[in-house]
């Protein structure tokens, strides 16, 4: 068990390391010269090689990439190439908080539609109310954001004219009404589907039976005994939300006008800010990477049968 | 001989089975009947469109539907059902292209040869497969399609200079490849597990290692062996990678960083309508009517694959039979 936990652990770093140099590749040999960018019209080659000399641009690939690493730890991601003297982590920090708060909101309508009506058809398992919840999840499953969003800014938006179309307010804004609805309808599907066939499963074990046959009420059957183990793969559902947390939801928020980490990141691939690109990719797959270590042994946790080898 | 009989008997009764199977599905064969017309619809294209993708009429712009333009035209006074049945073909292309390359060849291949030989080669490719999948998937997809295209488009101009040929670049290959590239890090690894596992639980059952010792060559057990068996699960992930993979494109479109205008593409079109910026829904109040049909499309395509998928799994189960 221990020698598990310490090879994950020790399995992360050189993770992220490598996430990192795949990263740090494609900016230095990517197209776009970041001296060109910040020159501007004022471009000649003396002050170029000035500043490359400077920025460290001349050196070799290697040596900028252990320069890069060593001040990300600390948490210094350099300084943005378009937005000048600002440092990526005070860019990136705000954002971050905007694109979390929108995805707790979401989250929780998610679990609010989904849990139930995954329960729901359940217990249905058998009768046609089953397979009508099911497809009825599937059509908002595989709805595009692209329909949602529209969809609500069209309705709600420009013709009932209730909400604004777009823009940003914090969580007690009416403005986080349209897009946490689209995200979290899109993830409420994943939760009836996941607590539906897990509750099945569930349903069919010999204790369950038990608990009927030495005649417990079905009520206490399904709540105390069926639903708490059900919700078991939520966990890791639940993680992997955790993880994206900072992800930010592109085009949502790309949609909606919401300035969070997928608006900038986009706006950075465009504009070929690689030190912005380089550390919100490294957030995301650290947090990735974290989470995903956690679930497991959250998971190991709630659920002794499970062996760590 | 008596072999080879048993083996032609068995398999033909398994189609069989296999198809009165799936026509009990109705909801799946009703979604096989639409994705094959969208399919077909998008590899007759040239035959089934009225105009051209990229014919301009300035004089009737986001014009509403009549005989000439069923669908109406759009801002520029392009047939909107002539770009929706060219975009459904940039879709066909790039989901078959797609599959072929990353789930099918890459991950099948990879997933033999881990499960099979196992050891170093094992480590290595899971390894990575844990390092591609670590990263934010749509963000390295973006960020693989925009340096990409730069390199990629001068490869090609250079090409054609050399080789003294031109139209290589307009044909919009370009485009192909490059969605392409950017889908492949994260497209093989599913399949692979799969196979792997699938290949894992089959090599050492009786028959493999009495195939084994009989001296058949490592090709053979593969090949004849190991891949049938692996043929099922292939099929219900591919099932279910087409629809990801369809998606990928319309997003990867949307943004600006698949097929580039005037090439028709689902996700384009969208991006027309609702404004890539947040800000301009002046056409999505005036004519929303436009987002409706590349969306329906698309929608149909991914809701589709997935019931599919489900269909095909519950088929392919034993233990559900």
């Amino acid at each position: 068990m221990l020698n598990y936990i310490l090879r994950r652990i020790f399995w992360i770093p050189i993770l992220l390391l490598l996430v990192s140099l795949i990263v740090f590749f494609l900016g230095v040999y990517g197209p776009g010269d970041p001296v060109e960018v910040q020159l501007g019209n004022n471009y000649d080659e003396q002050s170029a090689n000035r500043i490359r000399e400077k920025m460290g641009l001349n050196d070799p690939f290697f040596i900028q990439w252990v320069h890069y690493i060593s001040n990300a730890v600390t948490g210094d991601f350099g300084e943005s190439y378009v937005f000048k003297n600002r440092s990526v982590s005070e860019l990136l920090l705000p954002k971050l908080i905007v694109s979390a708060k929108l995805n707790i909101i979401s989250f929780l309508i998610a679990l609010i539609i989904g849990i139930p009506m995954g329960f729901y058809a359940a217990i249905n398992y058998g009768s046609p109310k089953d397979p009508l919840v099911v497809i009825f999840a599937l059509i908002f499953y595989a709805m595009p954001v692209f329909f949602t969003a529209p969809f609500l800014i069209l309705i709600f938006a420009l013709q009932l004219d209730l909400v604004p179309v777009s823009g940003w307010g914090g969580i007690f804004d009416k403005r986080i009404i349209l897009p946490a609805l689209t995200v979290g309808v899109g993830g409420a599907a994943v939760f009836v589907r996941l607590i539906r066939s897990s509750m099945i499963e569930v349903l069919d074990t010999d204790y369950i039976k038990l608990a009927r046959a030495k005649g417990v009420s079905e009520n206490m059957v399904l709540w105390k005994h069926a639903f708490r183990n059900a919700l078991l793969p939520v966990v890791t559902i639940m993680g992997f939300s955790l993880a994206g947390l900072f992800g930010g939801s592109l085009i949502v928020e790309i949609l909606f006008g919401i300035p969070g980490i997928g608006r900038i990141s986009l706006d950075s691939v465009y504009s070929r800010d690689y030190p912005v690109i380089m550390a919100i990719v490294l957030i995301g797959s650290s947090a990735l990477v974290i989470a995903n270590l956690i679930i497991d042994f959250i998971y190991t946790l709630i659920d002794p049968r499970i062996d760590m080898e | 001989m008596i072999n080879n009989n048993l083996n032609s008997i068995s398999s033909t009764s398994s189609t069989k089975l296999f198809f009165s199977n799936f026509s009990r599905k109705k909801l799946g064969v009703i979604c096989a009947i639409l994705v094959a017309t969208i399919y077909l619809v998008g590899i007759f294209a040239p035959f089934l469109a009225p105009y051209d993708y990229s014919d301009t009429n300035l004089l009737k712009t986001q014009a509403g539907p009549d005989f000439e333009n069923i669908l109406g035209t759009d801002r520029l006074g392009r047939d909107i059902l002539s770009r929706v049945i060219w975009g459904i073909q940039t879709t066909v292309i790039v989901t078959i292209t797609g599959l072929l390359t990353g789930s099918l060849i890459l991950g099948l291949f990879l997933g033999l040869l881990a499960g099979y030989y196992r050891g170093i080669f094992d480590f290595i490719v899971m390894r990575t497969g844990e390092l591609v999948s670590s990263f934010p998937d749509i963000l390295l997809i973006i960020l693989l399609a925009s340096t990409l295209r730069p390199r990629i488009t001068n490869i090609f101009y250079s090409i054609e200079d050399n080789l003294n040929i031109s139209g290589l670049v307009s044909s919009g290959i370009i485009d192909y490849l490059v969605i392409g590239i950017a889908l492949l890090p994260l497209s093989w690894f599913g399949t692979m597990r799969l196979i792997r596992a699938q290949v894992f639980s089959i090599r050492n059952i009786d028959y493999v290692q009495s195939a084994r010792t009989s001296g058949a060559s490592t090709f053979r057990i593969v090949t004849r062996h190991v891949l049938p068996n692996v043929l099922a699960p292939l099929l219900v992930t591919a099932t279910f990678g087409l629809g990801a993979v369809a998606l990928s494109e319309v997003i990867l479109s949307f943004f600006g960083l698949g097929v580039q205008p005037p090439r028709p593409s689902l996700g384009a079109m969208l991006a027309d309508v609702s404004g890539r910026g947040g800000s301009s829904v002046s056409v999505l109040k005036s004519h929303p009517e436009q987002l409706l049909s590349p969306i329906i499309i698309i929608w149909i395509m991914i809701f589709c694959w997935n019931i599919i998928g489900d269909a095909l799994i519950d088929i392919l189960n034993p233990r559900k039979n």
